[in-house]
């Protein structure tokens, strides 16, 4: 038994929501966005689409860390890889990520030294242990991921470890979700938002989406049950007309986030703007170290010039992490794009949408 | 040879000291008939009719692990190996490749740990040879073993003897290789107790064989894991595999393991599993079979092979859906959140 785990796998639970779903689910075609690459796993791994009625449709969004770094990052990367001494050091699924030309993972057999991290800290002591390397860490992803890598460059520089540093690609998740409903290309009924954002930032940073744009949003946990209560909490408030901010993940999520982890991104990061592959410049959405810790900023300690980025033709990652498009409908999918050579991005991470549709379903 | 030395270019050279090497280390613990004379090669008697021949080298980092080491994983894959085919595994060659430098005392353990897996799998090492590189040219030692066995009368495993309505059986726990290899590697910083399932399996194999007609085919599940072998049955096909994930033997501790990394434990390595394939008729008697032997206290039945789809290895999930199971591809990385 697995405490936490097992609970919300519970056939027997799962049943009686599913069948609760069934029964409140008013039969108007609805779509449901996740924006978390951790909510596409566990739709697709537990088969939660085929649970579900017809009309109600889960659609992935640009919640996967890796997914969403832009093109012209990974390029950046490779170049610093081949400034010598720079060793690089990386959460796992970012070396396969290809880039305009190659990709860490190819490059490695040509004689860069990557290492991968299960935490930034593994950085810093990477750095501590070698002297007289440079360790740049490869700093991605949301809410989720960007605090500890504050508190890895404050350790860094409270100790004094100087050949450390972080090229920072961090993002924030409420900016993209705006953006996305901005752009008028798609429309939604509601948003399965992520909970392990929330478990940092709070409940509150989905105000505007119900307010503004009167979306239902409930912050929903991993397991199975977690979702399939969060559809049914939207269900319920589309039937009563209501688009309020729900927290289905009371056990992890609480109203004021986690306070100290906000307040040690904040100290070490600001936000700016930056790119979102697929979806362009989003004004804000993007963490940049301060000027403060700038020693610690890979961008402004290293000169790093890049060729123009160049996109693999026919990849439409873009459109499928806006939820306009699903994997099926690109041309590259199964056949000369697969997790052993992917294409784009969204075929690399096991988060990433046309990784999970390959993995699980599309080939039913 | 002193336990305290170390391993020189002089070790591989052919002269001197290889031969001390080979005298004092590998005939100390290997000796037998066959290799005693040092000899370039063995003459070996058999009245079978068939025999089956296999090579596997084995690189694992660390050398050492909860559970084993490279030496016992070189024994028990090439004896499982055979074992599978439904060969009762005789003889094995033994060819390393040693890194300059190497302690012999950790050279020692591995050998002691060979010829105990080689009494347990009832094989004999009977020729083999070492080859010393320079260093920084491999990691530590490489060691590949070659097996020979002779076929159990009568028996034809195969892919083809698969029918669909068949149930798919497995001995035990699944992952617990693998997860002993990432405790080992103590990349990741939690703590757990995690031992390696690496052991022949030579036993069990022979036993159901010879007390069983309806075995169709067996595998061992290594790298890839279970989901990789299933995926090989079934590839190009005319039937599928539908697997019961509230079947799975699977230990909390490698489920707990897999759950934050992203990991499925039906893709970690397993080195003392075998999956078999057998008529649904004889099914609870090869339970009863494996559950006689010590070591397979946890071999239940996990699913049976189905005529549609055909070709794919479906997952009834523990929640009552259903999904694919592929097979491993790439590496595993951990996921970034």
């Amino acid at each position: 038994m697995l405490k936490y785990i097992d609970e919300f796998r519970n056939p027997d639970l799962v049943k009686s929501v599913v069948s609760e779903i069934h029964r409140e689910f008013s039969g108007k075609p609805i779509k449901l966005m996740e924006v978390c690459g951790g909510h596409t796993i566990t739709i697709f791994k537990y088969g939660i689409q085929k649970l579900l009625p017809d009309n109600i449709y889960l659609i992935s969004g640009p919640g996967c860390p890796v997914c969403v770094t832009d093109i012209g990052y990974i390029d950046r990367v490779i170049a610093l890889a081949h400034i010598e001494n720079v060793t690089i050091a990386s959460f796992g699924d970012m070396i396969r990520v290809p880039g305009s030309r190659s990709s860490l993972q190819k490059e490695k057999g040509h004689g860069i030294d990557v290492r991968i991290c299960y935490s930034p800290m593994d950085a810093v002591r990477i750095a501590e242990k070698n002297q007289n390397k440079e360790i740049v860490f490869l700093g991605i992803g949301f809410e989720t991921t960007a605090p500890a890598v504050a508190a890895a460059i404050k350790f860094a520089a409270d100790n004094k470890i100087h050949n450390f540093s972080v090229l920072s690609a961090h993002k924030t998740m409420p900016q993209a979700m705006k953006a996305l409903l901005d752009s008028g290309e798609i429309d939604l009924d509601g948003f399965i938002c992520p909970g392990h954002v929330s478990a940092i930032t709070g409940v509150h940073i989905y105000d505007f989406i119900t307010s503004e744009y009167r979306i239902p949003c409930v912050i929903s946990g991993f397991e199975p049950l977690d979702m399939l209560l969060s559809i049914l909490m939207i269900v319920r408030q589309l039937n009563r007309g209501k688009a309020i901010v729900e927290n289905q993940y009371i056990r992890s999520v609480r109203e004021d986030g986690n306070i100290h982890a906000m307040e040690m991104m904040m100290d070490v990061f600001e936000p700016v703007d930056t790119e979102w592959r697929g979806i362009g410049t989003i004004p804000g959405s993007g963490l940049g170290i301060r000027q403060q810790y700038r020693i610690f900023d890979a961008n402004w300690k290293y000169n790093i010039e890049i060729e123009p980025v160049r996109e693999y033709t026919g990849c439409i990652c873009g459109d499928i992490m806006r939820g306009v498009k699903v994997p099926t409908d690109c041309k590259l999918f199964t056949k000369t794009c697969h997790p052993e050579d992917p294409k784009g991005s969204c075929m690399v991470s096991d988060e990433g949408t046309c990784a999970t549709w390959y993995k699980y379903s599309a080939r039913d | 040879m002193k336990s305290n030395d170390h391993i020189t270019l002089a070790h591989g050279s052919g002269g001197l000291q290889s031969h001390r090497l080979i005298r004092e280390l590998f005939l100390e613990y290997f000796g037998n008939e066959f290799l005693n004379p040092l000899e370039d090669g063995a003459i070996l008697h058999t009245n079978a009719d068939k025999l089956v021949f296999t090579t596997d080298s084995h690189v694992v980092k660390p050398l050492f692990f909860p559970g084993g080491d490279i030496g016992k994983l070189a024994i028990s894959g090439t004896v499982n190996d055979l074992a599978v085919c439904g060969a009762i595994p005789r003889w094995i060659s033994c060819g390393m490749i040693i890194e300059e430098g190497f302690a012999i005392y950790d050279l020692e353990k591995i050998v002691i740990s060979m010829r105990k897996t080689a009494d347990a799998a009832d094989v004999q090492i009977v020729t083999g040879d070492t080859k010393v590189v320079e260093k920084g040219n491999a990691d530590g030692i490489y060691i590949n073993t070659a097996g020979i066995g002779t076929l159990i009368e009568g028996v034809d495993l195969g892919v083809h003897q698969i029918l669909p309505g068949d149930s798919v059986i497995i001995n035990g726990y699944i992952g617990d290789h693998g997860a002993a290899i990432i405790r080992a590697r103590e990349e990741f910083p939690v703590s757990f107790d995690i031992e390696s399932d690496c052991r022949p399996l030579n036993r069990e194999t022979i036993a159901l064989l010879s007390k069983l007609d309806g075995i169709r085919i067996m595998r061992d599940p290594t790298r890839g894991g279970v989901a990789t072998t299933l995926n090989e049955f079934v590839s190009g096909q005319a039937f599928g595999i539908q697997i019961d994930e509230n079947r799975l033997p699977i230990r909390p501790v490698v489920q707990g393991l897999c759950e934050p990394l992203g990991f499925d434990p039906l893709h970690l390595a397993n080195e003392g599993k075998i999956l078999i394939i057998i008529d649904p008729n004889e099914a609870q008697s090869a339970l009863e079979i494996l559950q006689s032997i010590l070591g397979n206290r946890e071999s239940r039945v996990i699913g049976q092979v189905i005529e549609e789809p055909t070709g794919k290895v479906i997952l009834k999930t523990s929640i009552g859906s259903s999904r694919i199971i592929d097979m491993l591809s790439g590496e595993m990385l951990p996921r970034i959140c």
